[in-house]
């Protein structure tokens, strides 16, 4: 029993004998007005909670709100949530730092609580790789013919690399390919020059043979002048020995 | 088509063919390329060079070159002996009346020719007065007897100098000029990028032609010398291609020539400078063509069968009519030759499977030499007399030696060796002996000796 009925009933038994002291006297008198009941006691003033859980997270995380009441008869959090039980937890992911609002009111009143919910930016999340270029993908995706030595003649080997090769040009319409012949260092310039245009047209024929159209190849040679390897050895002799396509500007 | 072991015979053969070169280079035999001089016997003259006598102190250092570079020019000529200057009398003559006959004819001297002269100079001009004078008749007018005059600078100098023993050269060798006022076209890197360039035939003054940046091969004097042709990489219907290129020596810059689809190279010029050979893949495959020299009238002389390369044409520079090049048409590089209209292709058989490169006629038109693999071996520069197709190895053992070129002499020639750990030219005799490097910085290759 709450102290508030406790002074109410002893109120009422106060009220009671004075009454019945007045009536035991003597002679008929009008009665009294009875006395005003007493004044009902105020309502009692609601109160609320409000409890976020985590008080920080990344954006994109999510946040327990609770909340208790007493005396409400309506409980509303703001922003974005609205009414709510008078008693209960919700999940809330918000974008941004927020202080969430809950307000309980009853017939004693309304009364606010708050919880913030700090919402830190998660890093930039890396740029989306770009789009890679025609260049780029022509260098990733077509690759060189390699030749045996004093020979001009379309390996096993070099006829895997190409037939890649002639998928990228044929699914890249229209662009325009340079097939450049080169040696290995030994042997003469003049004969290198020679070897290396015979190199360059067998890639090119090889590649028509595979559907390419022969107006978007040209040849040229660089006999042993532009050599990829500079050692003398066969590693190196062989890696110069080549077919190399290139995208024309 | 493998041949049986014919070692024994081509030693022979070798054997045989090196005395035949060392005796066509004495005086002695008439052979037309090494002519004989008159009255001098059938040994080589021994010729002494006496130091030039500076008229005063300022004149020192310049007769001290003129003295150096007529000694280099002798010792190099092939055909004379120098006398090492260690035997030479205490006095060195000045002019004719103080030239001691008896002096220098004797032991230890013993020489038989002596070139000697005088300097004097001032700020603006040196002149040189020089003799030979035959020790061993004391009557004889003088042998040579020239004046020079010009600028007092070391280039003219050297000049005189290679003028005055190129006069002693073409007595003593009876009429056929020496070449030590010639030049040597050849391409160098040690700019960052090939370029063409010329030195004298001793390897001074070297400098570039061209600033062209790209890359640049195959440099051919034109017969006049006004001219070098050559391959450079340029754009050409819409990308970088080699392409015939040519420099003028008188405007001293490239004028245009027409150019071709495909790769362009190796031009080669006909004679008398009128027409180039030249190889061009403008077809498909490399193929040989002609054109005019002033670009007009291009014309394809080779069709071989297949996917095969002719490249490498040498003009015959005697007759004009026939031309060497290499092709591949039977699996590897070998020599060829035709008319130079195209027709009458006949493979020059070699001994063993060997891979043939770089063909080079002698003035006379009468020895080709080249580069040869042998199946075993390293690439080195023999020369083939094209009648009797004897062959002779002129390097032997000392890295790769490629791309032959002659002197108009024909006593000397000029290659690219790598026997000294990088690229480098080197001038020789055409027995082989006296080799020597021309350059040392960077890379050097393709060097073409100039044609006078």
């Amino acid at each position: 029993m709450t102290r508030a009925s406790r002074l109410y009933r002893s109120s009422l038994l106060v009220a009671f004998a004075a009454l019945a002291l007045t009536a035991g006297c003597g002679k008929k008198q009008a009665a009294p007005p009875p006395p005003p009941p007493p004044p009902p006691p105020p309502p009692a003033k609601p109160t609320v909670t409000l409890q976020a859980a985590p008080t920080t997270i990344e954006k994109g995380g999510s946040v327990t709100l609770s909340w208790s009441s007493t005396n409400a008869t309506a409980l509303v959090i703001q922003p974005a949530i609205g009414n709510v039980a008078p008693e209960g937890s919700t999940k809330v992911s918000p974008d941004a730092t927020t202080t969430y609002t809950i307000t309980a009111t009853g017939p004693g009143g309304s009364i606010d609580a708050t919880a913030s919910v700090n919402v830190t930016q998660p890093p930039p999340p890396p740029p989306p790789p770009p789009q890679p270029t025609l260049e780029e993908l022509f260098a990733r995706d077509v690759h060189d013919a390699y030749f045996d030595f004093n020979k001009a003649d379309i390996r096993e080997d070099a006829k895997a690399a190409l037939s890649k090769d002639a998928d990228f040009i044929k699914a890249h319409a229209g662009i325009k390919v340079v097939i450049e012949g080169h040696c290995d260092e030994r042997g003469s310039t003049e004969y290198n020059m020679a070897l290396g245009d015979r190199r360059a047209a067998a890639v090119k024929k090889y590649l028509s043979s595979l559907g390419v159209p022969a107006d978007s190849l040209t040849t040229v040679s660089y006999g042993k002048e532009k050599p990829s390897c500079t050692e003398s050895t066969e590693d190196c002799w062989q890696k110069n020995r080549r077919g190399h396509p290139v995208l024309a500007k | 088509m493998i041949r049986q072991p014919r070692t024994p015979r081509i030693a022979l053969k070798l054997h045989w063919f090196f005395a035949a070169l060392l005796l066509a280079a004495s005086p002695a035999l008439a052979q037309d390329w090494f002519r004989t001089g008159t009255g001098l016997g059938v040994e080589r003259p021994r010729v002494a060079v006496a130091d030039l006598v500076p008229r005063a102190p300022e004149a020192t250092a310049h007769g001290k070159l003129f003295t150096e570079v007529v000694r280099g020019d002798l010792d190099f000529s092939g055909i004379l002996e120098l006398v090492s200057p260690s035997f030479h009398p205490l006095q060195s003559p000045g002019m004719p009346l103080q030239l001691n006959y008896k002096a220098w004819s004797d032991a230890p001297a013993s020489a038989q020719m002596v070139a000697f002269g005088n300097l004097q100079e001032s700020s603006s001009e040196a002149a040189i007065e020089a003799w030979l004078y035959d020790v061993r008749n004391p009557s004889s007018p003088p042998v040579v007897a020239k004046v020079y005059r010009g600028a007092p600078t070391d280039a003219q100098i050297r000049k005189f100098a290679h003028q005055f023993a190129d006069e002693i050269i073409g007595k003593l060798s009876g009429g056929l000029p020496g070449v030590a006022s010639t030049q040597i076209a050849f391409i160098s890197n040690r700019t960052g990028s090939k370029e063409l360039w010329v030195m004298d035939y001793d390897g001074a003054n070297q400098h570039a032609l061209t600033a062209l940046r790209t890359i640049s091969l195959m440099p051919r004097w034109s017969p006049d010398t006004s001219r070098i042709a050559f391959a450079c990489y340029i754009q050409a219907f819409g990308i970088l291609s080699p392409q015939i290129c040519m420099f003028s020596l008188e405007l001293g810059r490239p004028v245009t020539f027409p150019r071709f689809h495909g790769s362009n190279s190796a031009p080669a010029w006909s004679p008398d400078g009128s027409q180039l050979m030249f190889s061009s893949s403008m077809s498909g495959y490399p193929e040989i063509y002609s054109i005019d020299a002033n670009g007009s009238h291009f014309k394809r002389l080779t069709f071989s069968a297949g996917d095969s390369a002719s490249t490498s044409p040498a003009w015959n520079p005697k007759t004009g009519q026939s031309a060497a090049f290499i092709s591949d048409r039977g699996g590897f590089p070998q020599l060829y030759l035709m008319n130079s209209d195209g027709t009458n292709i006949r493979k020059m058989d070699l001994p063993d499977m060997g891979y043939v490169i770089d063909p080079a006629w002698s003035p006379n038109g009468q020895l080709l030499a080249f580069s040869w693999r042998r199946p075993n071996g390293n690439f080195d520069i023999y020369v083939m007399d094209v009648t009797s197709h004897q062959i002779a190895e002129i390097t032997r053992d000392a890295g790769r030696n490629e791309r032959p070129s002659w002197a108009p002499d024909g006593r000397h020639i000029v290659f690219e060796s790598t026997r000294g750990g990088s690229r480098q030219i080197w001038v020789m005799l055409a027995d082989g002996s006296h080799a020597h490097a021309l350059t040392q910085s960077g890379a050097n290759e393709s060097p073409n000796w100039s044609p006078r």
